[in-house]
Formats: structure tokens, C-alpha cells, sequence
């Protein structure tokens, strides 16, 4: 456990709200964590700087989407551990289901890619302000259109139809987030042409496209030189 | 980029493409203006499969069959945007505007495409979105409109994400069948909140255990399945000791209709 990442009482804590106080016992936390870490770190390895190879076909896009996942899950774990002026009780209640649903995705990724998982990856959040709700809802929006895109784009690189339809599960909960997140930024906003074309279809993004958006979350240097092309 | 210009360009060096592809030479010369950019990698992959003989399952009847999904929206929203008084104006006039302009959309990027790849578009059946009688007051009741809108939309994320399967021959086609699906997802969780906004129940934007939110039973077979927490052999609840409840585990996976569910589904909007 890395001091910038959250505990991992973090995931399971009830929401609460923010407090100085609060703020000061994570970090207490976070560093009891890294201690912790390294006396267990051969049961549990968590890279640090390092190369991490998502590898190739099915396994490299499940890497891949696991990758994205645990970005979520850490992103509303943070939010929710670290709630901003002025969540109210229903964004507090949707949030918490997001977060939940985040660590459902990543947590069955993990377990369906077995010992072909990547580790858990150093998970960084620099320039969000999570005590400002402008700041969070437009990093969650920025997680959720990237997302949607990013399984959009990936579908045709999977070569079972199983993981296949998987995908598809997992990628029209993600629209559903982001339609939430986008409405409760400005109402309305749920499917604009920023993400939406002029046919009416969302705008898919290539797994390099979408790792040179999402790298700067990842601490570690993340390669998808083996994920299929096409 | 221009979609006539393509074709004449292999038309001089294969005087017979317009015959190899569907002998409807002036459909398809008629394409050019109606097509939108993003449209042309996917009608043009179709086109050259159909017409070099590579086999790609029955895509066409994969599309057809989206095309009757989406003549039903389509024509819902226009029908609802047409009728005095049952929006609201403001935010729900826009929002219904934005996704009555998508299905249309869907409609004829649809039918452009299944057209490009030599194969006859189906027409667009008559609807009785009363269901026969089942929701007489659809186009005067605000939340009757909002109530059948969330079953279609809930719907069509389901078919969509049946059929991805079916066409996976096509990287082009599934990727435009994925990208039609996650639009109809955003716009079931935009409906979803209109309807909690409106007083509805507590609606999330996603679908918790088999709920459909809806007082009427008939809409119970778009919502069976959806309970499901076990995927590729894994229990999502409690999934390793992350607390994530029944419920959370069956949102956040939304699951599939086959044809056969889909078609029963909507048999009722349909005057045979």
C-alpha cells in the first residue's frame, strides 16, 4: 500500500462525512499501510515504477479492462471515504452504488484472469480535488466516457464470444454511470455530441488511445504491446 | 470522404460492383448524400464482404432486426414529441428531443448500412404503442410516456447486447452495434431519472434484482434475468469479501435478451 493510495478499510468503510480530523487518520493510516506492505509484500506484490505487460489476446484485454477498473474503483473509494462539500443524501446513495458496482467489475476481472491478473496497480489521482464537487464529478465523467469507450473499442479485438457478452454487460452499466454523472453535472448532458456522433453512436476509443488518457492515473508504466490489433 | 465517389472509383476497375452488391444500382448511388462520414468504414466493410463472397453468418438479419427495434423507438418519440402537452418543456422536451434525434439516427444509419451490403432493408411495421390497450393513456400521460420509454430503452440495451455474438465476424458491424448499444443504455439511465424526478419510485438509473419499477406486469419479461449475480461461474455478491451486496451485484452487469424474448416483448407494440 502506497501513502498516496487509500487504505483498504477504505472500500468497506460507510460513507461519512468529511473531516479534518478524518482526513489526518487516513493518512495515519496510509502509512501504517506501507509498512504493512512490506513485510507482506511476497503474498502481495505491488509494482512501483515498473513495467507491467497486460499481455496478449483475451488475457491482455481482460488485463486491460482490469487495468481501467481498478482506476474506478480506487476513484470512488476516494470519493466516497473523502465525501465533497456538499454531496447530498441521493448523490451520497448513487455514488455508493457506482463505487460498489467499480469494485464488483474489477474484483470478478481479478478472480476470471486467476494467476494471469496483472498486480494491483499504484493507483495516483494528482490535480482531483476530492473536497470539490466540480472537480470529482468531472474526473468521474472524464472515468466514465473513457471507459465506455475504451469496451466499445475493445469489443471487436475479444476472440470469445463469452468474454465477449461479459463485456457487454459491464460496458452498459458504465453508460449508465456516466449518463448519471454527465446529469448530475448539467442536466440534459447524458449523451451530447461530445461523446456521441452524428449518427447517434458513442465514440469508441483504441486501447492506446485510451492508456495515454488513462496512464497519468497509473503510477506504473503500463504496456499493451501485445494486445491484439484487429 | 464521399461514399459515390468510392463506388465509382471501383466501378472503373470492376464495371460490376453495383450488380455484384445488389443490382439496385440507383439505392446505392443514392447512398453518397445520406450517409454520414462516421457511417462509411462499416457500410463499405459490409459491402466488400457480401460482395467478395466472405461469409459473415446472417448479419443482415441481425440488423433488420435491430432496424425494427429502432422504427419502434423512433417512431414512439416522434409520436410523443407530436403530441400536444405530454412533455414537459424545458429539460424533459430537450432530453426527449436528444434521443428521439438518436433512434432516428440508428434508423437510417441502419438502413443505409444493411442497403450498402446488398441486402433489402425491412419496412417499419405499423405500432400501437397502447399495446392494445395496455397503456391507453401513453401519449396523454406523462408518466405512462416515461413508464413505456424506460421498458424500451431497458429493452433494446438487452437486444443490442444479445445479438454482439452474432456478429462478431464483422469487426466493423460489432463495433458500430456496441456503439449504438451504449447509447441506448445512457438514454435508459437519463429516462430512468426523469421518471424518479417525476415522482415514479425510487428509480436508479440502473437495474437492481429483477425490479422494473413499473406498476403494469406486462413489462416483467424485460427485467427476468436481470437478477443474475453469478457470472462466468463467479458469485459477484460478497466477491471477495468486498461487501458488494445481492443487489449491487446484479446492477452492475445488465444482462441479454435473445431474438425470440425481444420479439415477444415488443409483439404487442406491433399491428400484425
Amino acid at each position: 500500500m502506497k501513502q498516496d493510495t487509500l487504505p483498504a478499510s477504505a472500500e468497506t468503510a460507510q460513507p461519512q462525512g468529511f473531516s479534518r480530523r478524518k482526513f489526518l487518520s487516513v493518512a495515519g493510516l496510509g502509512l501504517a499501510g506501507a509498512t504493512l506492505t512490506a513485510s507482506c509484500k511476497k503474498d502481495n506484490p505491488v509494482l512501483d515504477g515498473q513495467d507491467v505487460d497486460l499481455g496478449g489476446g483475451d488475457t491482455g484485454i481482460l488485463n486491460y479492462a482490469y487495468a481501467l477498473e481498478q482506476i474506478e474503483a480506487a476513484f470512488y473509494s476516494s470519493v466516497m471515504y473523502n465525501m465533497y462539500v456538499g454531496m447530498t443524501a441521493a448523490e451520497q446513495q448513487m455514488l455508493n452504488d457506482i463505487k460498489m458496482h467499480e469494485i464488483a467489475h474489477r474484483e470478478f476481472l481479478k478472480n476470471a484472469l486467476g494467476s494471469k491478473a496483472i498486480p494491483a496497480l499504484t493507483i495516483r489521482f494528482d490535480g482531483i480535488d476530492f473536497s470539490s464537487r466540480d472537480s470529482v464529478l468531472g474526473a468521474a465523467k472524464a472515468f466514465e466516457d473513457l471507459g465506455v469507450a475504451a469496451y466499445n473499442g475493445a469489443g471487436k479485438l475479444i476472440e470469445d464470444v463469452n468474454y465477449l457478452l461479459l463485456a457487454g454487460k459491464i460496458v452498459s452499466v458504465e453508460a449508465r454511470h456516466a449518463a448519471y454523472i454527465r446529469d448530475l453535472i448539467s442536466n440534459g448532458s447524458f449523451a451530447d455530441n461530445t461523446v456521441i456522433d452524428s449518427n447517434g453512436m458513442e465514440m469508441s476509443k483504441p486501447p492506446a488511445e485510451v492508456l495515454s488518457i488513462a496512464g497519468k492515473f497509473i503510477k506504473d508504466r503500463i504496456s499493451a504491446n501485445n494486445l491484439p490489433t484487429d | 470522404m464521399n461514399f459515390s465517389n468510392i463506388l465509382n472509383e471501383i466501378e472503373k476497375i470492376d464495371p460490376e460492383v453495383y450488380e455484384r452488391t445488389s443490382g439496385r444500382r440507383h439505392l446505392l448511388k443514392s447512398f453518397g448524400a445520406k450517409v454520414a462520414v462516421a457511417a462509411l468504414p462499416f457500410a463499405l466493410g459490409s459491402l466488400f464482404k457480401k460482395a467478395y463472397g466472405q461469409t459473415s453468418g446472417d448479419i443482415p438479419g441481425v440488423l433488420n432486426f435491430a432496424l425494427t427495434l429502432e422504427y419502434l423507438e423512433a417512431e414512439f418519440y416522434a409520436t410523443a414529441i407530436a403530441s400536444n402537452g405530454l412533455i414537459p418543456s424545458g429539460a424533459a422536451s430537450g432530453a426527449i428531443a436528444t434521443i428521439g434525434g438518436h433512434e432516428a439516427a440508428h434508423v437510417n444509419f441502419l438502413k443505409t448500412a444493411i442497403t450498402a451490403s446488398g441486402n433489402m432493408p425491412v419496412g417499419k411495421p405499423n405500432f400501437d404503442f397502447t399495446a392494445g390497450g395496455l397503456f391507453p393513456d401513453v401519449f396523454s400521460n406523462y408518466a405512462t410516456f416515461l413508464a413505456v420509454a424506460q421498458a424500451f430503452e431497458d429493452t433494446g440495451v438487452r437486444a443490442y447486447k444479445g445479438q454482439a455474438g452474432n456478429l462478431k465476424s464483422s469487426n466493423d458491424v460489432l463495433t458500430a452495434a456496441l456503439n449504438i448499444h451504449s447509447v441506448e443504455a445512457r438514454h435508459a439511465s437519463h429516462i430512468r431519472q426523469m421518471r424518479k424526478n417525476n415522482n415514479q419510485g425510487n428509480v436508479k438509473p440502473w437495474i437492481t434484482g429483477n425490479q422494473s419499477g413499473i406498476g403494469s406486469p406486462a413489462v416483467q419479461p424485460i427485467y427476468d434475468g436481470e437478477e443474475n449475480t453469478t457470472q462466468a461461474g463467479l458469485q459477484i455478491t460478497n466477491i471477495n469479501s468486498s461487501g458488494v451486496t445481492a443487489d449491487a451485484a446484479s446492477e452492475c452487469f445488465d444482462e441479454p435478451l435473445e431474438k425470440q424474448q425481444v420479439m415477444s416483448i415488443v409483439g404487442p407494440f406491433i399491428v400484425p
